[in-house]
């Protein structure tokens, strides 16, 4: 076991881990963020997306031990001190049906936004190609995003 | 998913000390960058590590250089970073676009260039880039450094020249002297996130020099040396284009897999030649065009 103290949603918090222990896992089960969730635990559908020091990364390809002394942040840090335009368009869209592709894609367009503030629809649909959503066919969750872009234009 | 295998986790602070570990641990230990490959093989049970060593720590590899004709990329360099990276936009475009093709930006984030060459699938999307700009891979040891033609760096698949006590410091990439444009042609299942079945790069000089090489439809990425020599010299042609198109079956070895068949692969491969030719030879007279949809969408 090794002590590892990172940043997470803005709190230092300190966990013990084995160095095979996977992100996704300490998170979720030591550190009780449930917000990323384990779909194909290969790095492929994007349900694990975590922000790494502001960077968008797959929480089940990083083992837990690499954060040391970095920034993690997941929807539950996103989500305070309360739900984002963005979040607030994918409600009124009703982007999402059985929620568990949300958080990642949240995660994913957040990155987005911040990156590329106006994105057009090409882009959006690249930023999210690693996110699989299963129910929706993915036009209520790019009609959101694209309301917000231009909701913030005005 | 819990990993069942244990392993011992080293995080060297220099290189020094990367060196020693490999040293000593050799074949034992696998090297972790971006881990978007080696967790899933340690996850998988395609590898067993005794220690595996964590080299983002180690400042000499994160080394970026970007210079009109000369490109360094160290071993924790990005696909992320590279795309960010204005002057390999502008001036290095088969590289740019190479690596815009890698699965998504939150796998781009992480993994590194030289992690996908040292991965070795056949199917990585930067050896077609690496074989056109003629890249050099620099190793080191305990004892010395030595530096290898990208072109005798892949052996079979997953399969390299590297020794077990060997760190890949990064890779160097030069271009030709002339003007010349370049493209990167990817034909994936569909638009988003997936491996290729079939990749191509171009670089065409307006002295009509050609350099073009395939990945994905064959053991190991490879140059198209005969069809390069029928271009060789020669401007572009509709009746050049389609002689070239005859040579790609005699160069490319394409499998059937999960993702195409054979015989889908050796037709469309003599397609993305005659798409991208046309895309360099319309770069070359400084014509945009974009290469995500030239497949379809």
């Amino acid at each position: 076991m090794a002590k590892i103290k990172f940043t997470l949603n803005d709190e230092i918090r300190t966990v013990e881990v084995e160095p095979n222990e996977i992100l996704l896992d300490v998170l979720r089960d030591k550190l009780g963020m449930k917000s990323p969730k384990c779909g194909c635990d290969r790095g492929d559908c994007g349900a694990c997306a975590v922000l790494l020091n502001g960077k968008s990364v797959r929480s089940c390809l990083v083992f837990a031990i690499e954060v040391e002394g970095q920034e993690v942040r997941t929807l539950e840090g996103i989500s305070q001190p309360k739900l984002t335009q963005l979040q607030e368009a994918f409600i009124e869209f009703n982007s999402f049906q059985c929620g568990y592709c949300a958080p990642g894609v949240i995660i994913s367009a957040t990155e987005l936004l911040e990156k590329n503030p106006h994105p057009n629809l090409e882009e959006i649909k690249e930023a999210l190609s690693g996110n699989l959503c299963r129910c929706t066919g993915y036009t209520p969750i790019f009609d959101a995003i694209l309301d917000v872009t231009k909701r913030r234009k005005k | 998913m819990a990993v069942v295998h244990e392993f011992q986790y080293h995080k060297p602070t220099s290189l020094k000390e990367t060196l020693q570990l490999l040293a000593k641990q050799g074949e034992k230990s696998r090297l972790l960058a971006g881990g978007t490959d080696l967790a899933v093989y340690i996850k998988e049970g395609l590898e067993y590590p005794e220690s595996v060593i964590d080299i983002k720590r180690v400042p000499e590899l994160s080394k970026f250089e970007v210079t009109k004709d000369h490109v360094y990329i160290g071993a924790n360099v990005t696909f992320s970073d590279i795309l960010e990276n204005q002057k390999i936009k502008n001036n290095w475009q088969l590289l740019w676009e190479s690596a815009r093709s890698v699965a998504s930006v939150g796998i781009r984030n992480r993994a590194t260039l030289v992690g996908n060459i040292c991965s070795a699938i056949p199917s990585m999307d930067s050896a077609p880039a690496l074989l056109c700009y003629e890249a050099k891979v620099h190793l080191r040891n305990a004892k010395g450094t030595r530096q290898v033609a990208i072109d005798k760096w892949w052996t079979a698949p997953r399969k390299t020249v590297r020794k077990a006590d060997e760190i890949v410091l990064g890779v160097s990439l030069g271009k030709p002297s002339d003007k010349h444009a370049g493209c990167y042609i990817k034909l994936g299942r569909y638009g988003g996130e997936d491996l290729a079945q079939a990749g191509l790069g171009l670089l065409v000089t307006a002295k009509h020099e050609y350099r073009i090489a395939w990945c994905a439809v064959g053991p190991i990425p490879i140059r198209a040396k005969k069809t390069e020599k029928l271009l060789d010299g020669k401007a572009l042609t509709p009746a050049l284009i389609s002689k070239a198109m005859d040579l790609v079956l005699s160069e490319i070895t394409p499998i059937t897999d999960i993702r195409s068949s054979r015989e889908y692969r050796n037709h469309i491969c003599r397609i993305m030649l005659q798409r991208g030719l046309e895309v360099c030879n319309d770069r070359l007279k400084s014509k945009k065009v974009d290469t995500s949809r030239i497949l379809g969408g």
